[in-house]
């Protein structure tokens, strides 16, 4: 009998087209999604030295983090323009298929892949993006790249690799009401700290995982890489099959049939090992609202603001005291004592047609709170399409909130979609850091329905006590 | 990219752990599509306040840290965003060698790429070294051949790292070159592979 193998293992295997001991392997890749910012500089290293991209048709371009999320057609910033023009002329020069502005594709790269089925199980997939551990969720081994191996990439179809050490992340028990996958990822990156997954390649099993949909199996495997991970998968089972089924680019008929076996015999084998080991307890999980500037600085909704004293070194007490600084928060008060002026509904994490309805449910004929503006970015022109079928788009804005168009946005405000100096956002996305989404702005990550939970209320709120 | 077998360079003290790409290199200034001229963004909202003062609590300010080339920081050195925008900052900016504990997997491997050499030394060491560099102006030799870390007064460390980046930065290789060289394993391996 073979020996038990981890998902990680099979595709590893699967796609080394060289290696010799002691050296990374030669990694073949399935598929390479290219954005606007992290490209320029890859194909103008192509063009320097004449080569070309080996293989366009397992290459997929958009753009997202520059677009304008208000009025599609006209680029206010000169530079954007020219990063996006940019990307439209390297694609047309090297055969790249591009879902640009205005395409009816167009959206968050992170979302359009498994949208439009590009995103399979057992695929390689890279991404000059760190959140390209997104498409884990269908059992893909996906990662982000720097430029260079953009480049590198593109010029060759593979890239050299350490075999990644594996870790399981087991999640068992179920989740509460009004508790989601990004409070799960959220209290993980709480228990575990941000570097706990540095130098692994995360699978997530478990009770509470398998029962998750595929969008919310994209918001845990996205925020991987706040735990340091640069991948996090989930063996696929029904719910991949159901959700690929009938895409554009998934294979039908008997070769559907065929492609089914094939991932479905991905999962982990029964009694695979991992280098190591941690759990959660989904049942004891909690709504989480961020109060730092990294995503380990994470409270459950009803927890208290932690004061330096509280730390186990004089590292954590500096951390903990520089980020309350940042933050404007005084220490030992309650979290849903801080008021806030902006909510932003959207990013690779959360802006998924699924998101989008469970932030929507919680307004239930309410307003959102004077003083808050809130947009809502919806994740593709698909997502934006299907939510407006379901009059999503009414209910949002008669809340008061603004429905935009998709893309990046808010997320990292490259696009001008900036919260100001010295301003608070709850924001459904993925990073706290100082200066995320602008300047000095302020950032507290929540779920969706946390998020619209803030809207209405002005301040941070128990989604679960919200219902009234 | 140069190769890189030895330096030695003034020490710019950075005691923070988990620095992350946004704030090496804040997004502002990412919409460019050249690899060049980062440097005077590196830090910017640290460097700079929003009305693009420089702030004078800001150490990397202070004139005793020009002309630095050694950067030592805290642990998870480089987490968040994949942006090669960071190395290609610290890199134009004059840091050659980025001291810490330990560095997030993009990061690190983008240092790599960019002729900057991260070394991983034990938390100890890179206090200590920390210690230095806020005392005084503080110069450290870093050695890739023999893989240490060591100043005139007395300190020397050793330091690991895979001997795969180790050869591309020693020879300063061109790593898409190299694997050309592999073209017909690819060729070979394409062939046989199922993709749907």
């Amino acid at each position: 009998m073979t020996k038990p193998k981890t998902i990680i293992e099979k595709i590893w295997d699967k796609n080394v087209v060289f290696e010799e001991a002691g050296k990374p392997a030669l990694l073949y890749i399935d598929l390479h999604l290219v954005h606007e910012v992290t490209s320029p500089q890859a194909f103008e290293g192509l063009r320097l030295k004449g080569r070309k991209v080996r293989q366009p048709k397992r290459t997929f371009a958009t753009m997202d983090h520059n677009v304008p999320t208000t009025h599609t057609n006209v680029i206010k910033d000169e530079i954007s323009k020219l990063q996006m023009d940019t990307l439209k002329q390297n694609c047309d020069e090297f055969g790249v298929p591009l879902a640009g502005m205005g395409h009816k594709h167009q959206g968050i790269v992170h979302v359009i892949g498994p949208e439009l089925g590009l995103t399979q199980p057992g695929k390689t997939i890279v991404c000059g993006d760190s959140h390209t551990s997104t498409h884990g969720a269908f059992g893909a081994l996906a990662f982000g790249i720097g430029t260079s191996e953009v480049e590198h990439v593109l010029a060759t179809q593979t890239i050299w690799q350490a075999k990644p050490k594996t870790l399981n992340v087991k999640i068992e028990g179920k989740l509460g009401l009004g508790v989601t996958a990004k409070d799960l990822v959220l209290a993980l990156i709480a228990k575990y700290g941000v570097n706990f997954g540095t130098g692994y390649v995360i699978e997530y099993t478990g009770e509470a995982v398998r029962n998750l949909s595929m969008e919310g199996r994209m918001t845990i495997c996205n925020m991987s890489i706040e735990a340091g991970a640069r991948a996090g998968l989930v063996s696929p089972d029904q719910t991949t099959i159901d959700f690929l089924a009938g895409r554009e680019h998934t294979p039908d008929g008997e070769l559907f049939e065929q492609a089914k076996r094939d991932w479905l015999a991905l999962a982990t084998d029964h009694g695979a090992s991992y280098d190591r080991t941690v759990t959660l307890n989904a049942s004891e999980v909690e709504p989480q609202v961020t109060w730092g500037t990294n995503p380990s600085q994470c409270l459950p909704v009803n927890g208290i603001i932690p004061h330096p004293d509280q730390a186990q070194d004089d590292n954590e007490r500096n951390e903990i005291k520089h980020a309350l600084e940042y933050m404007g928060l005084e220490p030992n008060i309650p979290i849903t004592s801080v008021p806030i002026e902006h909510v932003f509904i959207g990013s690779c994490t959360n802006s998924r047609l699924q998101d989008l309805e469970q932030a929507a449910s919680v307004i239930k004929g309410r307003k959102v709170n004077q003083g808050v503006n809130a947009i809502v970015v919806p994740g593709s022109q698909t997502v934006k399409q299907k939510a407006e079928e379901k009059g999503l788009d009414k209910l949002f804005i008669e809340a008061g909130f603004e429905w935009r168009e998709p893309g990046c946005s808010m997320c990292l405000a490259m696009n001008g979609d900036i919260v100001p100096p010295g301003e608070r956002c709850a924001s459904t996305s993925n990073r706290n850091f100082e200066g995320r989404q602008g300047t000095d702005a302020r950032t507290h990550l929540v779920s969706p329905e946390m998020a619209t939970a803030a809207a209405i209320a002005g301040h941070f709120v128990d989604v679960r006590t919200f219902e009234l | 990219m140069d190769a890189l077998k030895q330096h030695k360079g003034l020490v710019y003290p950075l005691n923070r752990a988990n620095v992350d790409t946004d704030q090496i290199i804040p997004k502002q200034f990412l919409k460019r599509i050249s690899r060049q001229g980062f440097g005077q963004y590196l830090f910017y909202n640290w460097r700079y306040d929003d009305k693009d003062h420089p702030r004078p609590d800001f150490s990397l300010n202070h004139p005793k840290y020009e002309n630095a080339s050694i950067l030592v920081g805290g642990e998870n050195f480089g987490c968040g965003s994949s942006r090669e925008h960071a190395p290609w900052a610290l890199e134009d900016f004059g840091f050659k060698i980025i001291i810490a504990p330990s560095f997030a997997d993009i990061f690190f491997n983008n240092c790599t790429k960019n002729g900057i050499l991260p070394v991983v030394l034990k938390e100890a060491e890179t206090q200590q070294l920390i210690k230095n560099a806020e005392a005084d102006q503080y110069h450290l030799t870093v050695d890739l051949e023999t893989k240490k870390v060591y100043d005139n007064v007395g300190f020397e460390a050793s330091f690991e790292i895979a001997d795969y980046p180790r050869q591309m930065l020693l020879n300063g290789w061109d790593e898409i070159s190299v694997t050309l060289t592999y073209e017909d394993n690819i060729t070979a391996f394409e062939k046989n592979h199922i993709v749907y």
